[in-house]
């Protein structure tokens, strides 16, 4: 029984045609007890960005005050919103700093990049628990169900997915994978960012 | 610099959640594994530079965590390395070294010599007594001529003609063994190292998907990224597609991103303009 496990929760982003999709379950949990089944641990960062914290629930919420602190301090001083790749190298030296005391966390981003065409370009993130970045061109997954995930999703992923194709196939890997997890479930949210809308939804699934 | 936790916060790592993680260790939670590169990195000499090699798998215990991932990181225009062990720490050494290189190549106004990066590498890696996992290959060329050099996680390194590290390095070795000669041509060593490459790859369960190389010479650097490709997915059959309205949900909230703008007129009479 590792620390990551303790509370529970995981997420998964993945990448379609000029949109991109994060999603998590909602549990938390103290072991095997469950605690709550509205625990949200994906955020926005700007309009276009978002980000999901499975690990220990104590850091979700620390690190998530400590990126939203470093977020606003880059935003301020480069009097502009910050790009998906610069705050995945941000998030990445928040956690390398702490490489001899880590947080529990491995961090998942999504987002879109803006062109200098201006168009849209899918970006995904996943970084582990000391902040080694992994770009991929297709999906990242983080979390206990983490082993399972990467199994449906290589399975169910395919390249230029229409954004409402990409909400199905990220909801039902997210679905089917959580359901073999103990410690990940008790509900699902996702997010579809596209180019001028995000769409949430709240899935209805399994609740034991 | 950018967004820096506070004015007054010292550099360097921060230590202050070390209390509670080893409490949490103490109660026997172990602490849980980074993403390493189990890697097969090599470096040979030729000619008239170095050939350097890497595979492209990165793992987090028995899972292939990116298939992908580079591993010959930049230090100068000259000078590259590659990179094995835990992969945070062979991406932010590579990355800190790079950064003083330049700063160095900007004081003295030289080009910097390579041993000048394996001294810098060495220095740091010693002062933290193996504790930053990485395993590094460190090649390239300078006014002194080519230089390859290996550097251990505890600080120590290596100068030699031919080397292969990480978990798929005696793999990698075997093929240097059998294949290497002085004096080689560039297309002779590029072809040696794709092969000692390919022996980590297939022969090694912590290496494998592309081979990445980069050929070093005094005219000019050559990146060749995924050279080699011999573990390409095939298309897929058919798709798993979900018709649309598979999946049942609960709640939805649109968050628009685009601004509207409408127009409303105010007032009655236009305004007389005669």
């Amino acid at each position: 029984m590792s620390i990551m496990d303790h509370n529970g929760g995981s997420v998964i982003a993945m990448v379609g045609k000029e949109c991109v999709a994060i999603a998590s379950d909602l549990r938390l949990g103290n072991q095997a007890l469950g605690i709550s089944s509205n625990f949200q641990r994906i955020f926005p960062v700007t309009d276009r960005i978002y980000y999901g914290l499975p690990g220990l629930a104590t850091d979700v919420t620390t690190l998530r005050d400590r990126i939203r602190f470093r977020v606003n301090m880059y935003t301020i001083k480069e009097e502009r919103e910050i790009a998906p790749e610069t705050f995945a190298h941000l998030v990445s030296s928040t956690l390398y700093e702490r490489r001899f005391g880590p947080y529990f966390i491995e961090p998942v981003m999504a987002g879109l990049t803006k062109t200098p065409t201006g168009g849209y370009k899918p970006f995904i993130a996943a970084t582990d628990l000391i902040g080694c970045l992994n770009f991929a061109k297709d999906f990242v997954v983080a979390g206990t169900a983490s082993t399972k995930l990467y199994g449906v999703a290589e399975g169910l992923w395919e390249p230029d997915l229409e954004p409402e194709d990409l909400f199905e196939t990220i909801s039902q890997t997210l679905m089917n994978a959580v359901d073999r997890d103990a410690f990940s479930g008790w509900g699902c949210v996702v997010h579809v960012i596209t180019k001028d809308k995000v769409i949430t939804r709240t899935l209805k699934g399994r609740m034991d | 610099m950018a967004a820096t936790s506070s004015t007054y916060r010292p550099i360097g790592f921060d230590f202050s959640n070390e209390i509670r993680n080893n409490f949490l260790t103490g109660k026997g939670l172990p602490l849980p594994k980074a993403t390493s590169t189990g890697t097969t990195i090599v470096g040979c000499l030729f000619k008239d530079g170095i050939v350097l090699g890497a595979d492209t798998r990165a793992t987090e215990g028995p899972i292939v965590a990116d298939k992908n991932c580079e591993k010959i990181h930049y230090i100068t225009e000259s000078i590259r390395c590659c990179g094995a062990g835990t992969a945070a720490d062979t991406e932010f050494t590579t990355a800190l070294i790079s950064s003083n290189m330049e700063m160095h190549a900007l004081q003295t106004g030289r080009k910097p010599r390579v041993v000048t990066a394996m001294t810098m590498l060495k220095q740091m890696l010693f002062r933290y007594q193996g504790q930053i996992g990485a395993a590094l290959v460190l090649g390239g060329v300078d006014a002194t001529g080519p230089h390859l050099f290996t550097i251990h996680p505890h600080g120590s390194t290596d100068k030699l003609p031919y080397v292969t590290m990480g978990s798929g390095s005696l793999a990698a070795m075997a093929v240097f063994e059998t294949g290497w000669k002085p004096g080689m041509e560039r297309e002779e060593a590029l072809t040696l190292v794709k092969l000692a490459i390919s022996a980590g790859i297939f022969n090694d369960l912590g290496s494998g998907s592309n081979v990445d190389a980069c050929i070093i010479t005094a005219s000019e650097t050559e990146m060749l990224r995924n050279v080699e490709m011999p573990n390409v997915r095939v298309q897929k059959e058919r798709d798993y597609k979900f018709r649309r309205g598979t999946t049942a949900w609960k709640k939805e909230s649109v968050r628009s991103l685009v601004v509207e703008e409408r127009e409303v007129r105010l007032g009655g009479e236009e305004m007389d303009t005669t």
